[in-house]
């Protein structure tokens, strides 16, 4: 090959119209993937039509023309002093023992429901990831003493802490924040740390380190990309274990203390008039099983498109895909010589 | 003889444990409560007086090292204590009727669940991507997004409710004494057995699927079948043993979550076991009740953990007890 014909190529080469490949970051394949899944879309549009509700609930309240906490004695009790079916005098749901709108308390419920989710979530994966990130990349005693602490407090009985807590300071919501992350953080800290291990002995982090980057460099700018999608997949799968942790503790009393209108509160009272008054059991039920479905599909989706090899937990769309599979390579040319395939 | 050192080196350490717990708890509770639980004690009209004479009378008024050490003294001696309502009875004689209620619940929840989380699981690896396993993802699914209340619930209204209601008592709330017979302490039960295993059901059902699946697609299990095994005996007597062992560790995990499992239960049908005894005294401020639940729940979780990790080591014969 002479000199000339290597020049030529590597004239042809930059000449190449920069067209026909396109980049795509991994987050743009997530998305394209997440996008096909008609399950995940559909829990989307779910969790943003609930996110929405709980936004607007002053609005839904002011709309029905009643307030969350208030009674109605007179239009919200029937003759016998019980609560109302749905429909009657403008109770869309309607109401609960004490002659309150049910609508407007579900729709409020909401609002700490995934306040409680989201606010948890954050803490518990900053917490976690810092964690786990710092001890998993520094090692030794440290990482010892965190990884016992870690199985402990995966271990503890949450009952025995949030009734401590309870009795110490009285039920509250920043006490049901703090219960909820303390639990969620450890298991997040536990796979942050695991992957942070393998991955500091990869070549490039050798190469940050000989180019003179700082342990802290190397944590957050190296290796934390690199932990995004689990811990995200991680962190919408808390979401909705936080909001049924969170109904649990109100629904036992060590929660949010009642009157405020949530899911846990709601259902705790209807408790005791199921047999009399369905609808007080089967909205609030409704309404909670609904948004943890939705986030718990959303969060397998969002498993599935970051790591195509995983199997779908959920059935659906599966059989879609494996027609495209089967329809989609093109018909492997035939190569002079080689054997005829075997039909 | 490993096992006995083994067994004997874990209680000791339980024992650590439960005295770290406790006190903890202790100090946790009486620190900084005696004067509101006087004040909920002796009502809201109470006079300084009547309060100082509540304090003194609980001994309240000590200095809390002095109380600390005859709650140490008593408690080695299995006495709890007396509960500050029900008439001053002994704490210890509570735990000892209501025990049975909560070990009740427990016992059987947790056969239900392992018996229909695994053979679910079972079934749906060995017939992966059957209409079967696609029900069976579903359900787990639902298991999972359901909180254990709720499903409680709606068992009440869907299935209590309607039985009772014409005619049919083959379920029960409340609780029936192992006493009056087996059918009756399981009929009051059933509903309770099912809440608690399903929701817990579901965890095992994925995880003994996913670890079933890996497990078949290792080299000794295509040994096993090159040998001319069949299947099942493949599948249950090399599989499943090495398919076990997560699930075996998983449950060590559990024994927490478990807990809290059985008192809300307990709280939905009216088990009146010792989770529904805490509960309450919570919100009497029943400080010695609170304080025997919490050590009571402390000393199950190590007793669960000790009995897994032996488990763990007949599962698994690579682990040895050390």
């Amino acid at each position: 090959m002479s000199l000339s014909e290597i020049e030529f190529q590597a004239k042809a080469v930059e000449d190449a119209p920069e067209e026909g490949i396109q980049g795509r970051s991994q987050w743009a394949l997530t998305w394209r993937r997440l996008r096909r899944d008609k399950m995940a879309i559909a829990s989307m549009i779910v969790i943003v039509i609930i996110a929405a509700c709980a936004i607007a609930a002053p609005a839904f309240a002011a709309l029905a023309g009643h307030a969350p906490n208030t009674v109605y004695p007179n239009t919200g009790l029937s003759a016998s002093g019980g609560p109302v079916p749905p429909g009657t005098h403008g109770f869309l749901l309607g109401t609960d023992e004490l002659g309150r709108d049910l609508f407007v308390r579900v729709i409020y419920g909401a609002r700490v429901s995934l306040f409680v989710g989201l606010v948890t979530t954050l803490i518990a994966t900053v917490a976690g990831v810092s964690l786990g990130l710092i001890t998993g990349y520094f090692g030794g005693w440290v990482d010892g003493i965190l990884a016992r602490f870690i199985d402990s407090v995966l271990a503890f009985p949450y009952i025995v802490l949030a009734l401590s807590l309870a009795v110490v300071f009285g039920p509250s919501l920043p006490i049901v924040i703090g219960v909820i992350s303390f639990f969620t953080w450890a298991g997040i800290s536990r796979v942050v740390r695991g992957q942070a291990l393998s991955i500091k002995e990869r070549e490039y982090i050798e190469a940050a380190r000989s180019l003179g980057a700082g342990p802290w460099r190397i944590m957050f700018i190296d290796i934390l990309p690199n932990l995004l999608a689990p811990v995200l997949v991680l962190a919408t799968l808390s979401i909705p274990a936080a909001i049924t942790f969170e109904a649990t503790l109100d629904y036992l009393g060590l929660g949010v203390p009642p009157p405020t209108a949530t899911w846990g509160n709601i259902l705790a009272g209807a408790q005791s008039y199921y047999s009399v008054a369905w609808w007080y059991l089967v909205f609030p039920a409704l309404a909670l099983v609904i948004t943890t479905i939705a986030f718990n599909l959303l969060g397998d989706g969002v498993r599935d498109a970051m790591d195509p090899r995983t199997e779908r937990v959920f059935a659906a769309g599966r059989k879609k895909r494996r027609k495209r599979r089967t329809a989609s390579p093109p018909p492997a040319p035939q190569l002079p010589g080689a054997l005829p395939p075997t039909a | 003889m490993a096992l006995v050192r083994f067994l004997i080196r874990r209680i000791l350490s339980g024992i650590v444990v439960l005295w770290v717990v406790s006190t903890a708890a202790f100090f946790l509770f009486f620190a900084r409560n005696t004067d509101i639980v006087a004040r909920q004690l002796a009502g809201r009209a109470a006079t300084t007086a009547i309060l100082q004479e509540v304090t003194r009378n609980l001994g309240l008024n000590q200095p809390i090292l002095t109380q600390y050490w005859h709650f140490l003294g008593r408690t080695v001696t299995g006495n709890l204590g007396l509960s500050y309502y029900n008439g001053s009875v002994p704490v210890a004689s509570i735990v000892g009727r209501d025990l049975p209620r909560t070990a009740s619940v427990l016992v059987g929840g947790v056969v239900l669940w392992l018996v229909v989380g695994l053979s679910v699981g079972i079934l749906s690896a060995t017939r992966a991507r059957s209409l079967f396993d696609r029900l069976a993802t579903v359900g787990v699914l639902v298991g999972l997004s359901m909180p254990t209340f709720v499903l409680g619930e709606i068992l009440l209204l869907a299935i209590y409710l309607p039985l009772n209601e014409n005619g049919y008592h083959l379920v029960n709330t409340g609780y029936v004494g192992l006493s009056s017979g087996i059918i009756p302490w399981a009929e009051a039960l059933i509903l309770p057995w099912i809440t608690l295993a399903t929701v817990q059901a579901a965890v095992y059902t994925r995880l003994s699927r996913g670890s079933l699946l890996d497990t078949l697609g290792e080299d000794y299990i295509r040994t096993a079948r090159a040998k001319g095994l069949t299947e099942r005996r493949v599948i249950y007597r090399h599989a499943l043993r090495g398919a076990l062992t997560p699930v075996v560790s998983q449950l060590g995990i559990d024994v927490g979550v478990l807990l809290g499992g059985v008192i809300v239960v307990e709280q939905v049908f009216g088990v009146g076991g010792l989770g529904q005894d805490a509960v309450s005294a919570i919100s009497n401020g029943d400080l010695p009740v609170i304080l025997a639940f919490v050590m009571l729940a402390a000393a199950f979780v190590v007793i669960a953990n000790i009995i897994v990790d032996v488990f763990y080591a007949v599962l698994d014969p690579r682990v040895r007890i050390s």
